[in-house]
């Protein structure tokens, strides 16, 4: 508990507020690096992933090549990257993240366009809807809340990955810790964790709501009971929770 | 691989700790899982509580966690404690959801024709509702295995000796090849633990390559625990 209110103690320091090194200049580079990260990883992904989901094709391509990236060490290829380009800018880390952010985008936007039921996919055809149109206006608004939460997770991992990044001199709020263990400063240490766990709570949530908010009003109207699985007691839950998660 | 041969014991050293940190969290978060998934599945007031309490654990970044559990456990901050108990609190928050989707997946027909014939409650959740949840069960470990194994490593920056040593070192020495080892080795002890998964799912549910419904489930638990949905 003590250290608990030491670290409350030192956010609340005004020293800590002010200089380069301080808490508004330090959480603005961590913001920043994380919202540049997710840009480029989205930019990347979603295109492949909408492609995957669209044409149900390099399915098997995409899961084993995902699977493959999430048992590949954060730490150790930032470190990699950082030293056979001897850059110590904040490019190798942006690349590292990028591809790490990668994988849950992905799967985000793939396996939301296969979740879309196929009669209104069917329906739109026969009204005589372009791909493209069928794709913009049917696919995509249905999908749109699990493709969110592919960016949500992604954005977890890269606000979590800056931290562990900043064992370069690149800033962030790992800066906090870093410093922190090298002095045998607790509070600090403890402080930075603090700001940084509520950094990723708040875009957590933001991006929860955010799920909520694009469900296509038609599907919360009907939501269609999918008898197929589950034990009749929660089956009328399963199939929207594909669409509005709970979490 | 010159690094390899001259450290050969202090990275198989390296390595048995690293298999230790990372196979109790995966052990710890499946039995503690269990019964609160149970309690998540059977009640829906619990399942929302108990979930949005996993989801909210989950989003907590790792090395702040870990810095964070000598104030919440009283540890020393050098404590392989630490990583235990943090990677084992995201291993239950993951869990929790697929036990509770994987008992979900249970046809209720079948849970009636065991109480039909006489299951008590108790004997038809371990000889029905669990092996039928298994292979759901399984999708759900096999992503908490992978990412445990890699969030391990982590734990080297608060000086807990593991593989990711070889990258906290390897960058004080400017020495390409020993963090390339490190990311390797990891990578294998991985797919070593995923294989033994796998291994243990043809053992214990045999019955599950077959059915092409579970399989479906297994993936699709696999991905809300990729996309949080």
């Amino acid at each position: 508990m003590t250290d608990i209110l030491a670290a409350f103690g030192w956010i609340f320091d005004p020293v800590n507020w002010s200089g380069p090194n301080g808490i508004p200049i330090r959480l603005g580079e961590h913001i920043v690096y994380s919202l540049l990260t997710l840009l480029l990883a989205a930019i990347i992904a979603l295109p492949i992933g909408f492609a995957i989901g669209h044409s149900g094709r390099f399915r098997g391509l995409a899961v084993g090549v995902s699977g493959a990236l999430r048992a590949l060490p954060t730490l150790g290829l930032v470190v990699y990257l950082a030293l056979i380009t001897t850059n110590l800018t904040i490019v190798p880390p942006l690349i590292a993240l990028t591809i790490l952010a990668i994988p849950p985008i992905l799967a985000g936007a793939y396996s939301g366009l296969e979740s879309v039921d196929r009669a209104p996919i069917d329906a739109a055809r026969a009204i005589g809807m372009t791909g493209w149109q069928v794709f913009t206006k049917v696919e995509l608004p249905l999908a749109l809340p699990l493709v969110i939460g592919g960016i949500r997770s992604g954005a977890l991992q890269v606000i979590a990955t800056w931290t562990v990044a900043a064992i370069l001199p690149v800033g962030g709020l790992g800066r906090f810790l870093f410093d922190g263990i090298a002095v045998q400063n607790y509070p600090e240490m403890l402080g930075g964790s603090i700001i940084v766990v509520a950094l990723a709570l708040v875009s957590d949530g933001l991006f929860a709501i955010t799920q909520r908010l694009v469900v296509p009003r038609g599907v919360l109207a009907g939501r269609v009971r999918d008898t197929s699985e589950g034990d009749g007691r929660r089956s009328g839950r399963t199939a929207p929770a594909e669409s509005a998660p709970t979490t | 691989m010159s690094f390899l041969w001259s450290n050969l014991g202090q990275v198989w050293n390296l390595t048995v700790s690293h298999v230790w940190l990372a196979a109790l969290p995966i052990v710890i978060g499946f039995v503690v899982s269990l019964p609160i998934g149970w309690v998540a599945n059977r009640y829906r007031l619990s399942r929302g509580v108990l979930l949005t309490i996993g989801g909210i654990l989950y989003a907590i970044p790792s090395l702040p966690l870990f810095f964070a559990m000598p104030a919440l456990i009283g540890t020393q901050i050098l404590s392989p404690i630490n990583v235990v108990v943090a990677l084992s609190i995201y291993a239950v928050a993951l869990m929790v959801r697929t036990v509770a989707d994987a008992l979900d997946s249970v046809p209720g027909d079948v849970k009636q024709s065991a109480t039909a014939i006489g299951f008590s409650g108790w004997r038809r959740f371990w000889s029905v509702e669990l092996p039928l949840a298994g292979p759901v069960l399984l999708a759900g470990l096999r992503v908490v295995s992978v990412s445990t194994v890699s969030l391990v490593s982590v734990g080297a920056l608060l000086g807990v000796p593991n593989l990711g040593q070889l990258f906290t070192d390897g960058l004080n020495r400017s020495y390409t090849e020993e963090v390339l080892v490190g990311i390797i080795l990891i990578m294998i002890v991985a797919l070593v633990f995923d294989l033994i998964l796998v291994g243990l799912g043809r053992l214990l549910l045999p019955w599950a390559r077959a059915d092409r419904r579970s399989g479906r489930l297994s993936r699709r638990a696999a991905m809300r625990a990729v996309t949080g949905a």
